[in-house]
Parts: C-alpha cells; sequence; structure tokens
C-alpha cells in the first residue's frame, strides 16, 4: 500500500514490470520489492527445505527470502534479490523454488515431514541398498534443493572488469561514509565512494532523521552535490565491495545495466572493479536480526528497520496493521513513523518490561510474541505477557527487531576476528584487522547519526594526516545522538512450533540444539551440521543468534563459543562478471607468426601449441584427408623439399665475455669451445635432473649466442636463464633477452633445399662451406638473414630467419619456389612423422619425467665440467634397468595401427598394472617406411632391442605385437643430413 | 597483492612468477654430497611466519627478487634483487649425512 | 546408536530428544599406546583403522581446533582414481575401492556419488598422454574410458565447442569417480573411532614431542603433557611446525589453494568435469551449489585465504570452459593449506625417531585419499612396516631419486 507523500521516488514516472506472470505498476526509484509490496504482493518465493511462502523480510542485499529469478532464455539470471533488483519497464521476475508456482507450491508437502527432516537427517539414513544413493535417493535430493536455475545456454551478455586506484576508498554512502568522503574530498585526496544501494544516503534515506534541522536526505543530497563536483571524489552507486585483498585491493560488483531497460548489447551488465587503495574507510552500516519464535517465517514477518524503511524510502507501507515487537528502542522508530504516517500500529510488544513509548497505539511492555498465525500470509500475532496469560492481535505485518549487527564483513576478510560488546549484544570489528582499513559507524558498533559522522569524520582526518595532506576544518552538523538501549534476546523459550533462524536455509533453533545435544558443538560444526549460515545470505541475518543459541544449548560465553570465519564475496559475485574477458577466445592470448595468414589463405587448419597458431598441414586439391596430405609433405621433404615456419621455438640471445662459460653451466653439453658460425644440439636440465629442454645454441661470434628452446619450454626456459644468471653467477658478464618475436624463422629441408636457397640468397652457398651445423649472416633479398645448417627432420636442412617484419614475404617467397622445385609448404603433422622417423623427441618425451639417461643421451652430460641438473641426475633411483629407456616399436605386421598412450607388456603376460613395462610416446605412420612407428619408453629397453614386446591399449581396444629398434628408425647414421 | 620491485617499483602480484623458498638460490657446490642436494632442492623450513621467497618479474623486468614476507598475513616487509644479496662465503654442501 | 531411516523416522514422531553425541568429549588420559596429532580426515581415519583393523584403540587424536576442520572440511570433494604412476595407482584405487563401502563400514552417509569425471584434453598431445593414463588406470583393474568431441557433447552438450580458446578435443570419462559429503566423511570416521574406544580430543594444541634416546616419548599439549609409545603426525599444511618438534626437516612448502562456491541452483552439473587447459574443475553439490577450483594461488602461505589473481583466472576458464554458468553467483571462496611436495605425492613413513610416524604431503589431492591414507597410516603404525599399496611413498624418495612425479613439474613444490 502506497502513503501518499512518503517516499523518494519519483511519482510521476510509472514504470510497468511482470512478477509471476502478472502485470504490476511502480514508480521510478522502485526497487521489485518495494513495488510489489506496494501492491499487496505477499510471497516472493518458497524456502530452500520446507518450501514455506515467504516473503520479503529486509530491504537490503542481506535478504534471505525474495530471491526471484530475472529474465529468460540464456538471459535468467536466478537467485536476484527482490530488494536490490529496481523495476524497469520489460522487467521480468518469477519467484522460484515451487512447483507448479509460489502460491501452490506441491512441494510444500515436505513441510508435513519436518520432524524427519531435522538437522544432518540424510547423514543417517539413504545409505541402503547401496546403489540406490545414485539411481534414486540423490537424484529427489537435487531437484527438491537448489533455489533458482540456469538457462543451461551460454551466455550471450557483455561483462566486464576494470581497475582503480585511490588514496581512499569509502565503503557504504550512510552519514558515516558521506562525513569521511567530504573530509578527505576536501582536502584533496583522490576519493573513490561506493554505495551498494542505486541512490547514495545509507541509511538516512530509510530513517525519518533530521541532520542539520533537515531532513537527512537532504542532507546527504547536499553531500552528494558537493562531492560530486570535485574532480578528486569518484562516486559509485551500485557497487558493492565484496572482498578484501591483500596489498590495499578490494574487488568490487558494480551492477552497471541490470536497472537499465533494453540496453545496447556492449553495455557490460556488470563489472568487476579491482580497487588499489592506499587507505579505506568501511561505512557499511549494521544489519537488523531477527528473534526466534515459532513461526517466525510467516509472508508479513520483517525486520523493523525494514518497514520504516519501505515507508521512508518508497512510500509503502508493508501492512495495514502493522505489529511491532522488539528488545530495543530502535524497533519504537518503527512504531513512531508508521504512526505518524497514519498507518495503523496494532501494538508495540516490547520484551522490556521498563519501556515507555507515547503513541497512539497499545504498548505491551514484558511481553512476547509466541506464535503466528496465516499460512499464505500473516494474519495474527499470538501473545504472552509476563504471566504467561496469551493474547491474539490482528495483523498483517510484523515488524521485528533483535538488535543490529555491524555490517563488518570485509574487515574480517583477511581472518581477523571480532570482539563481543555486551553493551550493544554485537561483535564488533577490531581495529587494524585489515592493513590500512578503519571502520566507522554503525560497521563499527556506533548507532547514533551523531557518532556516524563523527566517526566518518575522524577516520578521513586520520587519513588524511596520513597521507601528508591537510584537512580543511569540517564542522559535524548537529544529529541524534541516542544511546544503544537494549535488552540481549534470541528466541522465545520453548517455542511450540519451529522457531527460524536461517530462513534462507530453513533452519530452526531446533536445529541448533539438536547439533548441540549431538555434540556438534563447535560452533564450525554447527554451521556445517545444520547448513546455518550457509545459504545465500551467509548467515547475514542469522549467524549471531544462531551461535548465542549455540552458547545457551552448550553452557558457554557468546565470546566464547566464537563466530565462523567470514570469507569473500560480501554478496554473492557473478562467474560472468569475476570471469569477464574469459569466455570464448579470451582466456588466453593468441600467438601467431608471420605466416599465419598465408596459411590460412591455403587452407592449413591451424593448432593450437601452447599459445602459438601452427598450421597443421596444407591440404591440395583431390587430397581427402589428413593423412594424405601429411605423408604427401613428407614424401616432398625426404625427396624434394619443404618449406616450414618454425618461427615459434624459442630463441633467446645470449652475450657477454662470459656467455661461453653461462651456457656449460646451463647444458649438459659443453659450449664454450664453439666456434663462432657453428651450432651445437644442447640438452639442458632441470635442477633436478630431469630434462627440461634441448634445441641448437649458434655462436654467432666472440661471446655472442643465440640459444633455440623448444616452443613450449620457451618461457621456462627463460625464466630458468634469468634465475641461473642473477642466483648463480651475477657477476658474469653475460646477458640475455627473449628475441622470439624479433625473427620470422623457416626450415627449409630436403634434397633441394640449398638449390632453393641459393635461388633467394645473394650469395650463393656451397655444401663443403657452409657445412651441417654451420651458422652465419646471409643476404636474402636485400635483407640482413641469419642462416643455419640444422635439421629436424633428417634431411638436408637450413632454417633462415629474418626480422618479423620481413617473415610473411618470405614466407611466399620460399613456398613458391619450394613449389617449382616439386616441394612446397609442410605443417606440424609431417614435421611430427619427420622428427619420428629419425628418433628425435620432443615434449611426448621429455614430459618432465624423464633423464638424460633415459633418452640414451647420457653421453651428452659432460664429466669435466658442473651444469645445472647434473648432481641430482645421478641420483640411484633414476640411472639402471628399472627406469624406462627410449626405444622405438615396430608393429608386426608393419600395417598394424597403434596408438600413443597404450602401455606395453611383455608377450605372454597379462595386461594387468604389475606387468606393465611401458608406454608409448609418439606413433605416426611412416610413408618412407610403409610401416606405423613409435617412439616408446620401455623398462631396460635399450637391452631389449631386437626383442619383442606387446603393446595394449585397452581403450581403443588394441593389442598389437611389437619389435623393439633403436629409436633412430631412418638412416640411422646421419649421413643425409650432412650431405 | 602487490610487491615492489627494486626496478620497477610497487605492482600487482599478477606480474610475478613464484618460485619457492630463497634458500633455492644457494645453490651447493659441484661436490657437495647427496644430502646436501636433497636440503638444497627439497627439504624446507616452511615456517608459519616471516619467510623469503623467490619472486621473478616475468611481466616486468626480468628481475629475480627476494621478498621477506610474513605467510601467515601476507605482509611484505622487504624486496631485495636476487642479484645483490650477499651470498654465502663459502660454498654450501656439508650435508646430514655426507 | 545405530543410524537408519527407520530409526529417523521413531526419533522424529519423538520430537529427536534421543539422538546421543556423535562422538564423547573425553578428558586426555595421561598415557595411550598411539597418539595421532591431528584430528583431520587423515587423522580420524588412521584412529579408525588402529582400531578396527588391528585393534589398537587406546588411541588419542589430539586436534588443536575441531575435528575435521582442516582441509577435509574445505576442498572441492572429488573422489577418483585416475593416477597412472605405479606407487599412486595402487594406493588411489584401492581408497576408491574403501569409498565404495563407506557408507557400510561407518553406519554414516558420507553421500558418496559416483556420478562421473570427464577430463577434458585440447591437443593431440594431451590425448595421448590421457590415453596412458586412461590404459594405466584400466590395467590397475579400475575404469576409463575415452571419449571424442561428439562422446563429450553427449554427456556435456553445455559446454563451449564452438569458440573456445582450447578446442575440446575429447575427454577421459571415469564413471566410477565422483563427489562425496567432505565433513560427513570426518565426521563418520570421527563416530566410528569413537565407538571403538578411540579418545577425540579436541581444542588440544600439540606444542612439544618428547624423545628420548631416538625415541619418542609422549607430546607435550596445551592440556598437558601426555605419554605415547607410538605418535602419527597427520597434520597436513601445518607438518612443517609439527615435524619441527621432533628436530625433522620435511621435503614440503605449504601452499594456499582456493576453492568456491554459488548459490543454491537447481540440478545443471551432472559430473565431476575438469578443463584440461586452464585447471578448473567443477561439480555441483547435492545442495545446489556449483562447487568449484583452480590451481594453488603458488606463493606460500598459511593463511588459508588467496587472492583475486587467482581468483578472476578460475572464473575466466570457467567462462571459457562453459559459459552457461555465468549467471551463476559465486556465494563465497575459501583457502586451505595444502602441504605441496617437491614431486606432488605423498608421504606415509616411519622418522628417524623411533616410534613416530608421518603421514602428509597430501599436495591437493588428499580428500579422495582420506580411506586408504589411514589403512596404510594404521597398518604401518601397528606393524612397523609399509602398506604394500604405500610403499613407494617413502621420506627419502627425494634423496634416492624414487619420485612419482605425475604432473612433471620437477622439484619446485607449488608446481604440483
Amino acid at each position: 500500500m502506497r502513503i501518499a507523500g512518503k517516499g523518494l521516488i519519483d511519482r510521476s514516472e510509472t514504470v510497468g514490470f511482470r512478477f509471476d506472470g502478472r502485470d504490476y505498476t511502480g514508480f521510478r526509484g522502485d526497487t521489485l520489492a518495494s513495488a510489489l509490496l506496494a501492491s499487496g504482493v505477499r510471497i516472493f518465493g518458497r524456502s530452500f527445505k520446507y518450501h514455506r511462502p515467504r516473503g520479503v523480510m529486509t530491504t537490503g542485499s542481506e535478504e534471505p527470502n525474495a530471491l526471484v529469478t530475472v529474465g529468460r532464455g540464456a538471459r535468467q539470471v536466478p537467485n536476484v534479490r527482490a530488494t536490490v533488483q529496481e523495476i524497469h519497464a520489460g522487467l521480468e521476475a518469477r519467484g522460484q523454488n515451487a512447483w507448479p508456482s509460489i502460491g501452490l507450491d506441491l512441494m510444500g508437502v515436505n513441510d508435513l515431514f519436518a520432524p524427519f527432516f531435522g538437522a544432518g537427517f540424510y547423514y543417517k539414513t539413504f545409505m541402503w541398498p547401496r546403489a540406490f544413493w545414485e539411481s534414486l535417493y540423490e537424484p529427489v535430493i537435487r531437484r527438491a534443493a537448489g533455489l533458482g536455475a540456469l538457462s543451461g545456454k551460454s551466455n550471450d551478455e557483455a561483462y566486464e572488469k576494470a581497475w582503480a586506484f585511490c588514496d581512499l576508498l569509502v565503503i557504504g554512502s550512510g552519514p558515516a561514509g558521506l562525513m569521511a568522503a567530504l573530509v578527505a574530498g576536501r582536502a584533496g585526496a583522490d576519493v573513490i565512494l561506493v554505495e551498494e544501494d542505486s541512490r547514495m544516503g545509507g541509511r538516512l534515506l530509510l530513517e525519518s532523521h533530521q541532520i542539520a534541522g533537515r531532513p537527512g536526505a537532504d542532507w546527504a543530497a547536499d553531500v552528494l552535490a558537493e562531492l560530486g563536483a570535485l574532480p578528486n571524489v569518484r562516486l559509485m552507486p551500485r557497487t558493492t565491495v565484496t572482498g578484501a585483498y591483500d596489498g590495499g585491493t578490494y574487488g568490487a560488483l558494480e551492477r552497471v545495466a541490470l536497472h537499465i531497460a533494453g540496453p545496447d548489447d556492449d553495455v557490460p551488465r556488470e563489472g568487476f572493479w579491482r580497487i588499489v587503495a592506499r587507505r579505506a574507510v568501511l561505512a557499511s552500516g549494521a544489519h537488523e536480526r531477527q528473534i526466534a519464535f515459532a513461526n517466525n517465517d510467516r509472508p508479513g514477518i520483517m525486520t523493523a528497520g525494514a518497514v520504516r524503511g519501505y515507508l521512508n524510502r518508497w512510500g509503502v507501507a508493508a501492512g495495514k496493521s502493522v505489529t511491532v515487537f522488539g528488545n530495543n528502542d530502535y524497533a519504537h522508530r518503527t512504531a513512531r513513523d508508521l504512526s505518524a504516517a497514519g498507518v495503523r500500529i496494532a501494538a508495540l510488544i516490547d520484551l522490556r518490561e521498563d519501556v515507555a513509548m507515547p503513541g497512539d497505539f497499545p504498548v505491551h511492555a514484558g511481553c512476547r510474541v509466541i506464535d503466528t498465525v496465516g499460512r499464505r500470509g500473516l494474519r495474527e500475532v499470538v501473545i504472552a505477557d509476563r504471566e504467561g496469560k496469551v493474547s491474539r492481535i490482528v495483523s498483517d505485518c510484523l515488524a521485528v527487531s533483535g538488535g543490529w549487527n555491524p555490517a563488518l564483513h570485509l574487515a574480517c576478510h583477511l581472518n581477523g576476528r571480532p570482539d563481543w560488546r555486551e553493551d550493544i549484544a554485537a561483535f564488533v570489528p577490531r581495529a587494524g584487522m585489515v592493513p590500512g582499513l578503519t571502520v566507522a559507524g554503525a560497521a563499527n558498533g556506533a548507532f547514533s547519526t551523531h557518532a556516524c559522522l563523527a566517526e566518518g569524520a575522524a577516520a578521513a582526518e586520520a587519513v588524511v594526516e596520513d597521507l601528508g595532506l591537510r584537512a580543511a576544518k569540517t564542522d559535524l552538523p548537529q544529529a541524534e545522538d541516542a544511546g544503544v538501549r537494549i535488552r540481549a534476546y534470541w528466541e522465545v523459550p520453548e517455542p511450540k512450533h519451529r522457531a527460524w533462524l536461517d530462513f534462507a536455509n530453513d533452519v530452526t533453533t531446533k536445529d541448533v540444539r539438536l547439533a548441540a545435544q549431538e555434540n556438534y558443538r563447535s560452533v564450525e560444526h554447527m554451521k556445517r551440521y545444520t547448513t546455518q549460515g550457509m545459504a545465500p545470505d551467509q548467515g547475514k541475518n542469522s549467524n549471531v543468534a544462531a551461535l548465542a543459541i549455540l552458547a545457551d544449548a552448550t553452557g558457554r560465553a557468546i565470546p566464547e563459543t566464537g563466530t565462523t570465519t567470514f570469507r569473500p564475496p560480501y554478496t554473492p559475485v557473478s562467474i560472468a562478471a569475476m570471469g569477464a574477458g574469459g569466455q570464448g577466445k579470451g582466456f588466453a592470448p593468441e600467438r601467431r607468426t608471420t605466416s599465419d595468414g598465408a596459411a590460412r589463405d591455403r587452407g592449413a587448419p591451424m593448432i593450437e601449441a601452447g599459445l602459438w597458431y601452427r598450421a597443421a598441414y596444407f591440404p591440395r586439391p583431390g587430397e581427402a584427408s589428413w593423412r594424405e596430405s601429411c605423408d604427401r609433405e613428407v614424401r616432398m621433404v625426404r625427396e624434394r623439399v619443404g618449406v616450414a615456419d618454425v618461427s615459434t621455438l624459442g630463441k633467446i640471445d645470449i652475450q657477454g665475455r662470459d656467455a661461453g662459460r653461462f651456457l656449460d653451466l646451463v647444458y649438459t653439453n659443453t659450449f664454450s669451445t664453439l666456434k663462432p658460425g657453428r651450432v651445437r644440439y644442447g640438452l639442458m636440465l632441470r635442477e633436478d635432473g630431469m630434462v627440461m629442454d634441448d634445441g641448437t645454441t649458434a655462436c654467432l661470434g666472440e661471446g655472442h649466442y643465440l640459444m633455440t628452446t623448444t616452443t613450449a619450454a620457451a618461457g621456462q626456459v627463460m625464466r630458468h636463464l634469468d634465475f641461473v644468471h642473477q642466483a648463480h653467477c651475477p657477476d658474469w658478464d653475460v646477458r640475455m633477452i627473449s628475441v622470439t618475436e624479433s625473427w620470422a624463422q623457416f626450415a627449409v629441408a630436403g634434397p633441394l633445399a640449398r638449390e632453393l636457397l641459393n635461388s633467394v640468397l645473394e650469395t650463393p652457398i656451397d655444401g663443403a662451406a657452409f657445412p651441417f651445423l654451420s651458422c652465419g649472416e646471409v643476404r636474402v633479398m636485400e635483407v640482413e638473414a641469419r642462416l643455419f645448417r640444422i635439421s629436424f627432420s633428417g634431411e638436408a636442412g637450413y632454417e633462415i630467419a629474418v626480422p618479423a617484419r620481413f617473415g610473411a614475404a618470405l614466407w611466399r617467397d620460399l613456398v613458391a619456389r619450394a613449389e617449382s622445385l616439386g616441394g612446397g609448404a609442410y605443417g606440424m603433422e609431417a614435421l611430427n612423422v619427420l622428427r619420428i622417423e629419425k628418433g628425435f623427441i620432443t615434449h611426448a618425451e621429455i614430459h618432465g619425467r624423464v633423464t638424460a639417461f633415459d633418452i640414451g643421451l647420457q653421453g651428452m652430460v659432460s664429466a669435466k665440467k658442473d651444469c645445472i641438473g647434473k648432481a641430482a641426475s645421478q641420483r640411484p633411483g633414476l640411472t639402471g634397468p628399472e627406469r624406462e629407456q627410449l626405444v622405438g616399436l615396430r608393429p608386426i605386421p608393419a600395417g598394424r595401427a597403434i596408438a600413443a598412450g597404450a602401455h606395453l607388456f611383455d608377450e605372454g603376460a597379462a595386461a594387468v598394472a604389475s606387468n606393465d613395462r611401458g608406454y608409448v610416446t609418439s606413433v605416426c605412420w611412416s610413408p618412407t617406411l610403409r610401416s606405423h612407428l613409435a617412439l616408446a619408453f620401455l623398462k631396460d629397453g635399450r637391452a631389449r632391442i631386437g626383442g619383442r614386446v606387446k603393446l595394449v591399449d585397452h581403450l581403443r581396444k588394441a593389442e598389437v605385437l611389437c619389435e623393439v629398434t633403436h629409436p633412430v628408425f631412418f638412416d640411422p647414421e646421419g649421413g643425409r643430413a650432412r650431405a | 597483492m602487490r610487491l615492489t620491485c627494486p626496478l620497477c617499483g610497487e605492482r600487482d602480484r599478477r606480474e610475478f612468477t613464484y618460485y619457492g623458498a630463497a634458500v633455492y638460490a644457494d645453490r651447493p657446490h659441484a661436490g657437495a654430497g647427496p644430502d646436501a642436494w636433497d636440503d638444497y632442492l627439497h627439504l624446507r623450513d616452511n615456517p608459519a611466519g616471516e619467510t623469503r621467497d623467490l619472486w621473478y618479474h616475468e611481466l616486468g623486468c626480468s628481475a629475480w627478487i627476494e621478498v621477506t614476507r610474513n605467510t601467515v598475513t601476507h605482509t611484505i616487509t622487504a624486496t631485495r634483487l636476487v642479484a645483490e644479496r650477499e651470498r654465502p662465503a663459502k660454498p654450501k654442501g656439508r650435508g646430514r649425512r655426507a | 546408536m545405530r543410524y537408519s531411516g527407520l530409526r529417523v523416522i521413531r526419533e522424529g514422531l519423538s520430537g529427536n530428544r534421543g539422538w546421543t553425541p556423535a562422538w564423547r568429549d573425553p578428558a586426555p588420559k595421561e598415557e595411550y599406546e598411539v597418539v595421532i596429532i591431528g584430528g583431520g580426515g587423515h587423522g580420524l581415519s588412521t584412529a579408525y583403522y588402529l582400531a578396527k583393523n588391528h585393534g589398537i584403540t587406546n588411541v588419542a587424536v589430539l586436534e588443536k581446533g575441531y575435528l575435521g576442520g582442516g582441509n577435509v572440511g574445505r576442498n572441492t570433494t572429488i573422489v577418483r582414481a585416475n593416477y597412472f604412476l605405479p606407487g599412486n595407482q595402487e594406493f588411489y584405487s584401492h581408497s576408491l575401492k574403501l569409498w565404495e563401502g563407506l557408507e557400510a563400514e561407518l553406519n554414516y552417509n558420507v553421500m558418496h556419488s559416483q556420478r562421473g569425471l570427464i577430463n577434458l584434453f585440447h591437443s593431440d598431445g594431451q590425448r595421448d598422454a590421457f590415453a596412458r593414463r586412461g590404459n594405466a588406470m584400466i590395467n590397475q583393474g579400475d575404469d576409463a574410458e575415452l571419449l571424442d568431441r561428439e562422446g563429450v557433447r553427449r554427456y556435456l552438450p553445455y559446454l563451449d565447442f564452438e569458440q573456445t580458446r582450447f578446442p575440446i578435443y575429447g575427454g577421459l570419462l571415469h564413471r566410477r569417480g565422483g563427489t562425496a559429503r567432505h565433513d560427513a566423511v570426518a565426521w563418520g570416521y570421527a563416530r566410528g573411532a569413537d565407538r571403538r574406544g578411540v579418545d577425540l580430543i579436541q581444542n588440544c594444541e600439540v606444542t612439544g614431542i618428547d624423545i628420548v634416546d631416538g625415541r619418542v616419548r609422549g607430546v607435550q599439549t596445551t592440556r598437558g603433557p601426555i605419554r605415547a609409545k607410538k605418535v602419527g603426525i597427520v597434520v597436513a599444511g601445518r607438518s612443517g611446525q609439527v615435524a619441527a618438534m621432533a628436530g625433522i626437516r620435511l621435503p614440503i612448502e605449504s601452499h594456499v589453494l582456493q576453492a568456491f562456491v554459488t548459490e543454491g541452483l537447481k540440478p545443471v552439473i551432472d559430473h565431476v568435469v575438469s578443463f584440461g587447459m586452464g585447471h578448473f574443475y567443477i561439480s555441483q553439490s547435492d545442495k545446489g551449489g556449483l562447487v568449484f577450483g583452480g590451481d594453488l594461488d603458488f606463493y606460500a602461505s598459511y593463511a588459508a585465504r588467496g587472492n583475486l589473481p587467482m581468483v578472476e583466472h578460475v572464473m575466466e576458464a570457467g567462462m571459457t570452459l562453459m559459459p552457461m554458468i555465468g549467471k551463476a553467483k559465486v556465494l563465497r571462496s575459501w583457502g586451505g593449506i595444502m602441504d605441496m611436495t617437491p614431486d606432488g605425492s605423498p608421504i606415509i613413513d616411519r622418522t628417524d625417531v623411533g616410534g613416530l610416524y608421518i603421514d602428509c604431503g597430501w599436495n591437493y589431492g588428499g580428500f579422495k585419499a582420506v580411506p586408504a591414507s589411514g589403512w596404510c597410516m594404521a597398518h604401518l603404525m601397528a606393524t612397523g612396516d609399509p602398506h604394500p599399496v604405500a610403499r613407494r611413498f617413502r621420506l627419502d624418495r627425494f634423496l634416492t631419486g624414487h619420485i612419482l612425479d605425475e604432473e612433471g613439474t620437477g622439484s619446485q613444490h607449488n608446481l604440483h
């Protein structure tokens, strides 16, 4: 019901929306909750476990009951707080956790079985028969549980992440936050003021207080106008600080477009901010708590602060006849404000006996609410006086105040535990729990408006001084300074029916007491056993009362019972917001070589190699499968000439007088003897003795080397080299930098490689003057280039490198010339076949668990010098016949297909773990040798060359007898590469 | 979490790559026994409190940095370049059972 | 008291007044035959199997906080047996078999749900590595199936098959993999151990280990000294501190691992799904929350909380893999203290101190190991010999080079 003349909504603008299939209207400035309350809607949803009808209880994000689903299709958002969702044209919402509707929910039958659904009941049953858990019990439980539903459709809306930096972050824009921002802003500090609500002002918008003789909301508007005009102050409404992290970093969620009808597609729905603040003031206010009494969960039962908040902020009376029930003076304000606005107050019930409240309504001091009536919404309140005399009050709204809990969550995010303050019956933060953060106002247990203003100002003055700024004098405006008068009271004793603590998870006082009875006495045990505090509100409405009842049940004091842990986020944050940018291709950067465009033009499928894309093969007309293309490319390299882009290999330029000595330390073999113009294959170990990487290093000149790494390990090797240098030999004269992206590098391989190269080189080379493992500077088409005579295919091969900007042109030219020679481009598939035929390893073999011994390269570990990893590689467990050693395998017959990942067994042995002798790492069809080939690791493998093993691939149901061979299948003498 | 690179200044944690305890910077000499290598590679004090550990400013200047940090509170009290730390005067390498 | 559906009904009809404590709160005695330091999953299961399998009931479990308050109460609840290195495979296989009988064993519903685990792969190389793993699992007697892309689509139609940065090539399905209700595992073992006479002593912090002539004699605690013939250290992330009380330096670095849960949702994810490129794994709890996690924060920590970079990375991985979870809202994030070893595999072994044993190094895979870890630790402490399925979990394997490095990332503790 709307009350004329009340509220801060814009009554000139009507907004239509839908809820549960019906059309409603509200005003601009309404939340879904305020608009529906104004329209007389009482049931917003069904409870989690018992499917009880539930109405709205609060005005904020802590709302436990009024969780609705907004939107349709892929844009459907479950578990939206009706108290936070602003209405807009086209808004479509519905209640959740009910079937067929929240008005008539057949699952409500659960409520009848409540006696059997006590805390932890599921730990004690559903155990027999075993097979029924997955097939029956669990599916039923899963369907009954949960709240709203995801659509199952991929997100199709924009989300965003951003950074912000400031001197002072002020969290909350009530009186404390506004004063803090004002003081710091006037002093010239960079201030960010964030407010969860759409409108700044905090509690001042919900109360009828005066500040400096004017309505609090007017004072707030003036302060905000001043702040908005300051260039050093940024105001961020609709933004919730969700977590405090190390180093003054805060996470914050901004609801950018959730209140807008039909925003453009590129407008993010939400933005997730990382705010780095030198200092912060937490002025997040407080949450009012309920009192547990029988049937205290009916629609129409709300917090007292919410009932007057709906009146003052939105001009809505939550009922026609309102009863107020409390244990503190703040509850009286609800009776006062509503009564003043002409709403009937049926009764004010105060648990305390010594209260007097002038007003035009009955006051029941020393009384308590013992029950309520009204299945689908409150109709009557049953009270008992101090003698136990019972009476009934007809009422459709019950405003309850059990006191206020400071919203201290963020202050506890770094593991700080709050202190109990007996005088206000609440936990308050301890100073210094988050470095750089000060808590002010109600969040700090200072509840009067004056105290909030004073604490906010004081906190900001300290920050200003700390930052070396000068605070301008800011006078505190005059405001109410009522003391806290409260009698701690958590539950009406011995309720006849269930009395709820955690509304969202349907946890009652009985559940907490049952947990204590069963010795789940630790507050953490009670929480986990009953699920109290684990619902969407994370216990904001129930934690303190629940632990007070646990304390009572276990005969302990509240501080001794302790709290559970406060953890981020303060309010739930969508995965899409915190994961913004990740969807689709955004998860990792894409690295493309200079030949990428040309390869795609030729229809080459591009495959991921780490962050890089590389061409798999270059299909030609008439080729029906990748195998045909691959076989042709292999033959091309073996018989004519092929060109492959190898730019993705890591390239590290190493220079200095001690560069050779440095390479001796990081490689197993010696490089200091390498002469300019020569290239050497090197093996690099991790310090734990396992092979880290392999590759060639070229000596470009005195004290100047170019190291090549594998594509996969380029980053790791760079880190490693920097570490070895800076940690072990910082005084050596050596410097290194990655030049991977500076050069485009192409392999030219095959019998006609030299012919092809000489057609582009300004000065042709000849085989004798530029022998295998040479390098040198050349000029190609007027460009300085580097030429290396190395081979990963086993053919006469070169790699030519040009500055990256010339890569695309050189690639096209080389490929065209290769084609004219009967060759062409080759891709990763052919490259892989060529290297398997030659027994060259990649990270399929050097997968982090193999030593030089395992791959048969123990001879490359120089006995004459130390190197990284040498000592550890000599541990007894890393050598000997128990180790799996690299071998080749040829299936018998040669045409039998084999797959990597198969395991090896002795002939005749059962394929079980105890007989396991090894596994296959790489396989290919070799068009050269007309056979499938495999590289494998086999126990004592080198001793078994010439023998047979059984290859078993359970997954693909294959069992193949294989001959064990040397891993080099083709041209074992290496004559072709030297030709 | 923010770290101060001695060369670049205060930066977000995501610019850095972590290695582990700072003892890993002090490599045993070549002839050290197996225990010294086991100690160096594997065994850790793993303190709950102040520790020194190694971070690499990978998305910055490539400096390896020794960070003095509290493992319980995440408070960072000092950072310095690994290259500029005082190195053990004598070669390390006497292990327990060497 | 025996739990059953009938009992729930009977108690329900009589106001649930008859339920008795799940365990006692005994005062510590002066002496025990065995003291287990650490009342987490592994410590409780060790005590349980000492009593059950070996008849050793004069046992105290000393817990500095509350039972099950460590990683067993703070994980992503995944249970699987999909290791491929000898040493690990037989151990986790044994553990899964124990899981499969755990409700009956403990008379406590731990909600072990074998809903199937799918590990996705995104390249030919990853397929090969998963094929090796899957074959090893079958060799061990466990189950594995290799799914191609269409096979994955049949199970997980909601994945982004069209545009993800790392396309889905297929997956390794482990049907017997799944989840369990983590707290219930700790409570079930606690109740079972208590019923067999084990003293579970909470709020009792061990402050010293008494050693005379190279043999353990007992422990000092915040509740006074307790003598014991044998002492087991089973304290996960705190292993370094407790072992130091006995002068032992461990191959362990403690790291923070974060995990996340969303608000409750109607059933939408029916399996455990693991992304092969982004270190992201997810399942949906019976209550409806999506439970997911990623990699370590990568810095040594005892704070049991993490920072935003990894939070965001995990969310981004989720969005690239299954963008239909975007509208789910993260309700809570938490962090555990992971006892990371240099090869990612655990330690169940004697120490150089007579009568002092250690069970640690669970990295971030300790939850599924709870049954077998207790089983094997109990065997070791009772008989003095390692259990056959845990014989490779030696403390000195780093010295000797008999390492068990499933990830292949080497001796850097945080990379496993």
